[in-house]
């Protein structure tokens, strides 16, 4: 388990942060939130290189800082691998050796992925005599993770890795970062404001705004939640699922989905049939009806209670829907509501357009509904 | 050349001061370049105006000073004289002294240049990689601020080989000793009949000068790009 529990002004008057939060590890843990909200900030208070006036920063039991007993174990001794935002490759040095830097400095005995393993992984093998000035952004942020990770980290923190690049370059880094999920069982501190890539690489949400932490709280949970602006207020706001693939139908070109309440039919898949995978339904792709509608095209329709009903945007409201053990969100016209008399507790059905799913190509778009396939945890 | 036996003596011993005043100048010139650019500790400013004080006190002064400190009955002075045996006042490596310490503010501001050019972002990235403080300058900052010591220390050396009154003041003006070039067409052009021996000094004079701050353009631009920090 990761513990963090931190208070630091900057000045007298300046920007505060207090943050607390736990998450599990090993796992994926986002800390999503707005620019400036802190979360870099957070971030290099668990690296060392920022010291927080109080804290406590604790890593499966490994106590690294606690302002209160006085303790603070240097950075260069915490074993976190940090990938920076704008790579910080050193720049006199080849892509090799830069893999090296880490490697050579990592305690003996220490356990991790080897230098063959992680240039194979990462697909950086043609980049190794180079100089960091001549490779693109996403080249940079390759080797700069794979720096990190032969570090022999006991945790990777990464702060906004993807940021800094335009989108093409963060389709193409974005693989390696699942891959790297999938491969090591690292726990991983990941700071965005980019909610594909927490869709795609989280398991577990801290949310951030102005310095404090709003909620915290593993990502279908969190999802869900009517009452978190920062997310709900948005407009690809919506529920993630966790699925199995069940099965795929390539005559009619779907595949079936199997979550907690039910079956979703979405179009075909690649990925073989018990596949886990993730799927954010937005809200705006989910309609109600009062009774079971027929002669439709929506591929999905399912029976489902209506919880709450929260407003949203002008004249917008936000249905919370459960089926079965999910929870789906869909977002209404508060005239709607009016007209249907929609009431809390009321049995409607849940209409969810297969076509709402973006088609199965990973690569093929960083917006909206998209599934991405998980590695079982 | 037709150089006297006396004018090349003059003019290696100008070449040995000037190297070894870069030679023991350097190291702590790095250090104070570096305190100034990454250091936050009381009495940083003074530091700083030390430093640059011999760019705007006239030699003299400085030679004077180094006199009163370093003579033999000044506070430093003595206890070298006592405890080693070393004396300063009247010798090459007085003249070297008096040298370094002119030159020094030339080394600490180029130094310092090319320290606030270095991202400490990078040094950050070390420490995250398990890299000590020492390991981290050693592996990072001191490659990337390679060209600048290496342009401070040429122009240093350079600007070394006409240090005039720092030297004469402290170290005086004795032939095969102390007697650099400067001084050594200062005494021709006190000398009847020395214009001759005057001229051909100079000339020498002004072309190690000029061959010096060629010499370290091309090789802080040249280390540059081996550093992979400029394109070419």
């Amino acid at each position: 388990m990761l513990e963090v529990a931190l208070a630091h002004r900057f000045g007298t008057t300046g920007f505060a942060i207090d943050a607390a939060f736990t998450a599990p590890t090993p796992g994926v843990t986002a800390v999503f939130g707005p620019s400036g909200c802190g979360k870099s900030t957070l971030l290099s208070a668990v690296a060392g290189l920022l010291q927080p006036r109080s804290g406590r920063v604790a890593l499966d039991g490994t106590v690294l800082l606690d302002t209160a007993a006085s303790q603070m174990v240097p950075p260069e001794k915490r074993r976190c691998g940090v990938v920076f935002q704008d790579s910080r490759l050193f720049p006199h040095l080849s892509v090799e050796t830069n893999l090296r830097y880490g490697l050579r400095r990592a305690p003996r005995g220490a356990e991790g992925p080897g230098m063959e393993e992680v240039i194979a992984l990462l697909g950086i093998a043609p980049l190794l005599p180079r100089r960091p000035a001549a490779l693109s952004g996403g080249e940079r942020q390759r080797v700069a993770l794979g720096r990190a990770l032969l570090s022999r980290p006991r945790i990777l923190l990464m702060d906004e890795p993807l940021a800094s690049l335009d989108a093409p370059r963060r389709a193409e880094v974005l693989p390696f970062l699942a891959r790297v999920r999938e491969r090591f069982r690292l726990p991983i501190l990941y700071v965005t404001h980019a909610l594909d890539e927490v869709d795609r690489l989280a398991d577990h949400l801290v949310l951030m705004e102005a310095g404090r932490v709003l909620a915290a709280g593993p990502l279908e949970d969190l999802s869900a939640r009517t009452d978190l602006p920062l997310l709900a207020a948005r407009r690809d706001a919506g529920a993630v699922l966790a699925c199995t693939l069940l099965d795929h139908d390539p005559a009619r070109g779907l595949s079936r989905l199997g979550f907690a309440g039910g079956d979703l039919r979405v179009p075909l898949r690649e990925e073989p049939v018990g596949t886990p995978l993730r799927m954010r339904v937005r809200a705006r792709d989910v309609s109600v009806a009062t009774a079971e509608p027929g002669g439709l095209s929506v591929q999905n329709i399912l029976p489902a209670t209506l919880e709450s009903i929260e407003p949203a945007a002008a004249h917008e409201a936000m249905l919370r829907l459960r089926i079965g053990g999910a929870v789906l969100l869909s977002r209404v016209t508060a005239d709607a509501v009016a007209r249907l008399a929609l009431q809390p507790g009321q049995p409607l059905w849940a209409l969810v357009k297969s076509a709402a799913f973006a088609p199965a190509a990973p690569e093929a778009g960083t917006r909206g509904a998209e599934g991405f396939p998980q590695s079982t945890p | 050349m037709f150089l006297t036996p006396e004018e090349w003596q003059a003019v290696r011993l100008s070449l040995s001061v000037a190297l070894r005043s870069v030679a023991f100048g350097l190291p702590p010139a790095v250090l104070a370049a570096w305190l100034l650019a990454r250091g936050r500790f009381p009495g940083r400013a003074l530091l700083d105006a030390l430093v640059h004080l011999p760019l705007v006190l006239p030699p003299v002064v400085v030679g004077w000073l180094l006199l009163v400190t370093f003579g033999l009955r000044g506070p430093v002075g003595t206890l070298l004289n006592d405890w080693f045996g070393i004396r300063l006042v009247f010798t090459t490596a007085g003249a070297s002294l008096a040298t370094a310490v002119m030159s020094f503010p030339l080394i600490v501001r180029a130094v310092r240049l090319s320290l606030d050019a270095v991202d400490p972002g990078l040094e950050e990235a070390a420490r995250s990689l398990g890299a000590g403080a020492l390991d981290r300058f050693v592996t990072v900052t001191l490659p990337l601020i390679a060209p600048g010591i290496l342009s401070g220390a040429i122009t240093a050396f350079a600007a070394g080989l006409g240090e005039f009154g720092a030297v004469i003041t402290f170290a005086s003006n004795i032939p095969g000793e102390t007697q650099t070039l400067p001084l050594a067409i200062y005494s021709a052009t006190q000398t009847p009949g020395g214009e001759a021996t005057a001229a051909k000094l100079a000339a020498i004079s002004f072309t190690l000068a000029v061959t010096g701050l060629l010499l370290a353009e091309f090789a802080g631009r040249r280390l540059s790009v081996l550093l992979g920090r400029a394109s070419r």
